[in-house]
């Protein structure tokens, strides 16, 4: 069966090529355009691995990385942390609350369907 | 014994002389002769006896005159010179003992006289030597309050309470932006001498730095001074340095005492606003554009795919053209916004461009020999710069140009573009090529005996600049264009900045040192050496209770027994009510001068803090005070320090003087009165008054403030029952 990831970003300009790109490697996509709607749709399809901006409104993704982890049922569900914002205080931030993995922006879109699957391969 | 009964003893002494021996030897032969002899005799002598006693008398006269003239010369001759010298030695100095009478007592005016005169001069002597001392401590003092005031620098110095004994007008200014209410108090009533600068200054953040200074000092090894920073009330950043202020000799530890602390203010809040900005750029221009590149790249990555669909691969291409043009315009934007924060950090002064061509024109004169000529100068045009470099480059180029083209004379011209000036260098002739502009530019400048690293090019970076040759063909002529940046004008110095009266201000007084806080209680302290705020009020009319209202309050200061004129709180203010013309008759404050002034509960708190800490003078201070108790319940504020009046005072020292009004104690006192009828000028009047009746009141045994008070309220009661 497919991997279900969740990619939850409001910039539409980069979730076309997240889609796109998780698409073509064979994973099922689902899309939230802010941290609310992903808190929903996470908990809704539980879905393997989210793609997660911090930068988003109603929750930002620390809360929604937040609210996943302290779930029981969510356990499963690992977290990819995109930033666009470089301090490492922030990385620091991310990986405490729970994230499994963090990239700052821009990435290497390689890299980052390398550590996707990785990810998910740990599993 | 006076000398009028010695001279009458001296009288009787002389008759009894004169004439005892020959009644003695006349009653001794007639008690030895017998009958018969003593009728001879007196036949013999009764005739002659008239002759006799005549003779007598005559002698006894002349033996009189001699003792009256002797008497005269010697005795009552010197009890006048005994007087003169009594006036010698007290009341006129200057006067002589003229020689006269007999030789002895000549001789012995003379030797006074001389003895006189030595004393004279060596007192004059001493005198002269007081004087200079005096005169160089003046001078000294003078000195330092100039140096003071001319300092860019706030400097404030306080004692150890906290009581600030000396300020420069740096410090006056910048206090004026920390005050509460700066349009009314002006922060007058922040700084003055004698104030406490613990209303600016929290007392632990000064107490912690002089802590860490005593350690440093008890090390000696680094500089005992402390740093801090602070946020005051009004929300001002300010940066602070504080040095002690060290005793002459050391205490028996080997340790110098701390007498006090200087402060040297800093208000930063300005420079940190610019850092912040300068930060928000740099994080718009870094952090602001990771999304968009991350959307860009992951995009420019996507058209990689051989598989993709030419409907996605359109919406790829779409997604890079959006993002680019945003980050393009992000990027203009930020560049727009901050371009001042963008330009070189070389600090540059801001300077009149008039000026910086001026001196232009003094240095290639002097240095070349080169003739030069102004054409268009725009006189209104500032421009920041980095004088010293600017000049060398300017008189290098044309150095070069004098050597090589064989230019006999320069032009300079400076017009304004916007946030540019353009300052044109010009000569008549031929253009050099550009290869040879650009070698000018490049090499380190050389000419004279000035032997500079820089290069033209490094000077104009350094002002964020440009520069090029340019051509005017027809007329035969050629210029290096340099652009320069443009300053805003600079403002005329604040009226402020210019002292009120001709006098140099009272800005220290160092005999604050010796204050304590802790001495006295306030009642038992001297009159001369409290801290007074003298006030006056204009008001709409006579009956508050009948809604009349204040239109105005000035106020001095007095501190150590002076009178503080530049230290003054002066203020109109709005009484929302209709003036009458009788009142304006007495005041001469119009309706108009009232509108937009503050409302009594915007003046009554800056007057009160103007008041810390000080006891209130006031004439007929019953008056005035209960003006300010009128609108007590309405702004909840006090007035509740002592309070002396100059009408009582004044019936206490002159009981019987019918009038007590302020001209007439002023004429009695010999006081010019200038400028009455306005509140500050009045107060001022009333100030002066105060000064002059602490000595008066002295001679009647009032020296404290509790004797002062007990007295006025006597002289009230006094004129009450009459």
């Amino acid at each position: 069966m497919a991997k279900k990831i969740l990619i939850a970003d409001d910039e539409q300009n980069i979730v076309i090529s997240l889609e796109f790109l998780m698409k073509r490697e064979g994973y099922e996509v689902l899309i939230a355009n802010d941290g609310e709607e992903a808190v929903q749709r996470i908990r809704a399809e539980v879905p393997d691995l989210v793609l997660l901006d911090v930068m988003m409104p109603k929750k930002s993704g620390f809360e929604v990385c937040q609210e996943v982890k302290s779930n029981p049922d969510l356990q499963s569900v690992r977290i990819l942390m995109l930033t666009a914002k470089g301090r490492d205080t922030e990385v620091a931030k991310g990986l405490a609350l729970g994230a499994d993995a963090y990239m700052t922006k821009p990435f290497s879109t390689k890299e980052l369907v390398e550590r996707v699957r990785s990810m998910l391969a740990e599993h | 014994m006076t000398a009028r009964t010695r001279f009458i003893l001296a009288v009787c002494i002389l008759a009894l002389l004169m004439t005892g021996p020959f009644v003695l030897t006349a009653l001794l032969v007639w008690l030895e002769a017998g009958e018969a002899d003593r009728a001879r005799l007196t036949e013999v002598i009764v005739p002659h006896l008239p002759l006799g006693a005549l003779m007598t008398i005559v002698g006894f006269a002349v033996g009189m005159s001699v003792v009256r003239n002797l008497f005269r010369q010697y005795v009552q001759g010197l009890l006048r010179m005994a007087e003169y010298l009594q006036l010698m030695l007290g009341a006129n100095r200057d006067f002589r003992v003229k020689p006269d009478g007999p030789p002895e007592v000549q001789a012995l005016a003379h030797t006074v006289n001389a003895l006189a005169q030595q004393r004279d001069e060596l007192m004059q002597d001493v005198e002269a030597q007081i004087a200079q001392g005096k005169q160089s401590v003046e001078e000294e003092k003078n000195r330092l309050a100039a140096l003071m005031s001319e300092l860019t620098q706030s400097v404030v110095v306080c004692n150890l309470d906290g009581r600030i004994l000396l300020y420069n007008n740096r410090a006056r200014m910048q206090f004026r932006a920390l005050s509460d209410a700066p349009a009314v108090a002006g922060g007058g009533e922040l700084i003055g001498l004698g104030r406490s600068i613990y209303s600016v200054f929290e007392r632990n953040l000064i107490t912690h730095a002089l802590e860490s200074i005593q350690h440093r000092l008890r090390r000696s090894t680094v500089q005992p001074v402390a740093n801090f920073i602070t946020t005051t009330r009004a929300g001002q950043l300010l940066r602070v340095q504080m040095a002690p202020v060290l005793s002459v000799g050391q205490d028996e530890v080997g340790e110098r005492a701390i007498g006090g602390f200087i402060l040297m203010l800093d208000n930063i809040t300005r420079t940190f606003e610019n850092e912040s900005r300068r930060d928000q750029m740099l994080h718009t221009l870094t952090e602001g554009n990771r999304a968009s590149l991350a959307n860009v790249r992951a995009a420019a990555e996507m058209l990689e795919y051989p598989d993709l669909q030419e409907e996605l691969r359109e919406r790829f291409r779409t997604v890079i053209r959006d993002e680019v043009k945003a980050m393009s315009t992000r990027l203009d934007e930020t560049a727009n916004e901050f371009a001042d924060s963008l330009k070189a950090r070389w600090p540059l002064e801001e300077m009149l461009g008039a000026d910086l061509i001026a001196a232009a024109q003094r240095r290639i004169e002097n240095v070349l020999k080169l003739p030069t000529k102004l054409e268009e100068i725009d006189e209104s045009l500032w421009v920041k710069v980095d004088s010293f470099s600017l000049l060398q480059a300017l008189t290098y180029l044309a150095s070069r140009l004098s050597d090589e083209f064989e230019v006999r004379e320069v032009r300079f011209r400076l017009s304004g573009a916007g946030r540019l000036v353009h300052l044109d260098l010009i000569w008549s002739g031929q253009a050099m090529s550009t290869e040879t502009v650009m070698s000018w530019e490049l090499e380190p400048m050389r000419f004279g005996d000035e032997n500079s690293p820089l290069a033209v090019r490094d000077v104009i970076e350094r002002h964020d600049g440009e520069m090029w040759l340019e051509r005017e063909k027809v007329r035969h002529r050629a210029f290096f264009r340099i652009l320069l940046p443009a300053a805003v004008p600079q403002e005329q110095i604040d009226a402020a900045a210019f002292l009120k009266g001709e006098s140099r201000p009272e800005y220290y007084d160092f005999d604050l040192f010796k204050w304590s806080d802790k001495s006295r209680a306030l009642d038992d302290r001297l009159l001369s050496e409290l801290t007074y705020t003298v006030f006056d009020t204009e008001t709409t009319g006579l009956h508050p209770s009948q809604g009349d209202e204040i239109i105005q309050i000035g106020a001095t200061r007095i501190v150590n027994g002076k009178l503080l004129r530049q230290e003054s709180f002066e203020q109109l203010v709005d009484p929302c009510r209709y003036l009458s013309p009788e009142s304006i008759q007495i005041h001469g404050i119009t309706q108009d001068m009232l509108v937009r002034q503050p409302t009594i509960e915007k003046v009554l708190p800056a007057f009160l803090a103007f008041t810390e800490d000080t006891v209130l003078i006031a004439h007929n201070a019953a008056f005035d005070m209960r003006f300010l108790q009128m609108k007590e319940e309405a702004t909840g504020i006090r007035f509740d320090q002592p309070v002396l009046d100059t009408l009582l005072l004044s019936a206490v020292i002159h009981p019987n003087q019918e009038s007590h009004r302020l001209e007439a104690i002023a004429e009695r006192l010999n006081l010019p009165i200038i400028g009455r009828h306005t509140a500050l000028g009045d107060a001022i009047v009333t100030a002066e008054v105060f000064l002059k009746m602490i000595p008066l009141l002295a001679e009647k045994g009032i020296r404290t403030l509790r004797q002062a008070r007990e007295a006025a309220e006597k002289s009230y009661y006094a004129r009450v029952k009459y």
